[in-house]
């Protein structure tokens, strides 16, 4: 197996009395999808907004790994160096597509915003590009000149995708990105990160409290309660055999996993 | 340096400014030449004319005025107007400096809205009067954000709105205050110049200051800067300009202003700069032979 794109070790991180992640480790390798989950307060955001560098560990390591195969601090690369990242190499989905989406912006404007910061300098070819990923997200592109505010709550959260796919990056963080939509909504939108995940062979770390959603899009499961993983491993060996009380409890909650 | 050998009779030090205030600035100054389309933070000192009304420019222009310049000083391109008056009667009475309407006699331009027409040298400094220093402020309300972008050169979010620009309109709105790129590294706020004018600040032989009082903020493009408009490849950068002659001196070259003569649909377009129009018109009326066209 390759080496791991990113690697964190021994992190830690109270809030107060609170201790949000308590000596966890993670590994993702390049093209893997990897879903953390657990309940409400188990960490799990807090581990994400860690692994991305928004928020500065109490103690531990987070490594990155470059194309050219260098390994990175994501702490002490700098601020530079973290947001050139975060518009290249790495692309952040968010719960609501508000925070992910310039809402005064026109869906054209909000899938090109990435490709002009990283120097597109070319109006006909960010359009076409643009065009290119509406389809591919199944957002009728004659909409290209609309704003997000007048799309469903589905079409802004496919729309975040294809605003964040769009440079091709190679580590996609996901926070709870069915989150907040209907049922026959997130089956649709579940079914086109897959597809577009598996085309594009990017690594995505995925955080959900929802074990469909993880079971169809993750290779691998870690479990989180109280800033601890209290198991991981491949997807259907934690789902379907699990180990530790808590994984059984949630599974066994879950109506038809 | 010091000029306060019993000047004036109001009892204003030379240039009104006190000879520390003035030295604060020249330090902001050349920070602001060094880095060049860097805001300078300055502290800007209460004038007697109000905000808006020149307060940043001409406390740069009194930084910098020695006794033997000569002060021009234009709003909207012409030298006739209430603030150009009045800016040029306060420094002729604070620091006894000669004032001009030629373009070519001055040494300090002190501008609102406008590059002469008349090319500028190396002898020369033109002053800019700044409203809004900071090119992103409506597309990112938080300064602190803005700093940061500035630091980390992320000017994608500029071009996004080029880019809505052209998607609504097919073409870029932005018919003035057209933000610039200095030396390919810093975003720059031209201050409220219309787009026609930018060409003529990339590799100006002049040295150009930017003052803006209410923002406190200071920046400057040295001699010979790279300053280039921001387009796309396939929408480049276009100076907008009136389609038309100037009613008075023939130009078709000059930035024009649309003036109503009547209530009945009436107008006529004339330059927007006084000063070059009337040397036209001397020069046609000495010369009465039948050229009064700019070469088109």
């Amino acid at each position: 197996m390759s080496a791991p794109l990113l690697e964190a070790s021994g992190l830690d991180l109270a809030f107060g009395a609170v201790r949000a992640l308590d000596g966890v480790a993670i590994d993702i390798h390049p093209g893997e999808v990897v879903a953390i989950v657990g309940e409400s307060g188990s960490g799990k955001s807090s581990l994400l907004r860690v692994l991305a560098g928004q928020m500065r560990p109490d103690a531990g390591t987070v490594l990155y790994r470059d194309p050219a195969g260098h390994a990175h601090p994501v702490h002490g690369m700098g601020e530079a160096a973290l947001r050139r990242l975060m518009r290249t190499d790495w692309g952040f989905v968010h719960q609501n597509a508000r925070d992910g989406l310039r809402m005064g912006v026109s869906t054209g404007g909000n899938v090109g915003e990435r490709l002009m910061a990283i120097g597109a300098r070319n109006y006909g070819g960010i359009r076409d590009e643009a065009t290119e990923w509406l389809k591919r997200v199944e957002i009728d592109p004659s909409r290209i000149d609309h704003l997000p505010r007048t799309f469903s709550g589905g079409m802004q959260q496919r729309l975040q995708i294809a605003r964040t796919l769009v440079t091709r990056p190679r580590l996609v963080f996901m926070d709870e990105p069915t989150g907040g939509l209907d049922v026959s909504v997130q089956a649709r939108l579940l079914d086109l990160i897959r597809a577009l995940v598996a085309d594009l062979g990017i690594a995505v770390l995925l955080v959900t409290h929802d074990i469909a959603a993880a079971r169809l899009l993750a290779h691998r499961i870690l479990v989180m309660r109280r800033g601890q993983v209290v198991e991981h491993g491949l997807t259907d060996r934690v789902l379907d055999d699990p180990q530790h009380p808590y994984t059984q409890l949630l599974v066994a909650s879950v109506l038809a996993a | 340096m010091s000029h306060d050998s019993g000047f004036g009779s109001g009892g204003y030090n030379f240039a009104y400014l006190d000879e520390n205030t003035k030295r604060m600035i020249r330090r902001a100054l050349l920070k602001a030449v060094a880095i060049p389309g860097h805001q300078v933070p300055f502290g800007a000192r209460e004038m007697p004319l109000p905000y808006g009304w020149g307060t940043g420019g001409i406390q740069v222009t009194a930084a910098i005025l020695g006794p033997r310049d000569v002060l021009k000083v234009i709003d909207q391109g012409a030298d006739d107007t209430t603030n150009a008056v009045s800016i040029r009667r306060f420094f002729s009475r604070v620091a006894g400096v000669r004032g001009t309407t030629r373009t070519a006699e001055a040494t300090i331009i002190q501008t609102r809205h406008r590059i002469p027409e008349t090319p500028l040298t190396e002898a020369q400094t033109i002053v800019y009067q700044v409203p809004m220093p900071e090119p992103l402020f409506r597309l990112e309300p938080r300064l602190a954000e803005t700093r940061r972008m500035h630091a980390l050169a992320d000017y994608g979010l500029m071009h996004v709105k080029l880019y809505e620009d052209i998607a609504r309109h097919g073409h870029v709105s932005t018919a003035y205050n057209y933000p610039v790129m200095v030396g390919g590294r810093y975003l720059m706020s031209p201050s409220p110049i219309p787009a026609f004018d930018n060409p003529k600040m990339h590799r100006m032989p002049a040295l150009q200051l930017f003052g803006a009082g209410r923002e406190k903020k200071i920046y400057a493009v040295p001699p010979y800067t790279e300053v280039r408009s921001l387009d796309f490849e396939d929408h480049p950068f276009r100076p907008h300009r009136a389609d038309g002659c100037c009613a008075l001196c023939g130009s078709a070259t000059s930035y024009l202003d649309e003036v109503v003569t009547d209530d009945r649909g009436g107008r006529m377009f004339v330059c927007s700069d006084t000063d070059y129009c009337e040397e036209r018109q001397e020069a046609a009326a000495a010369a009465p032979a039948s050229e009064t066209e700019d070469a088109a």
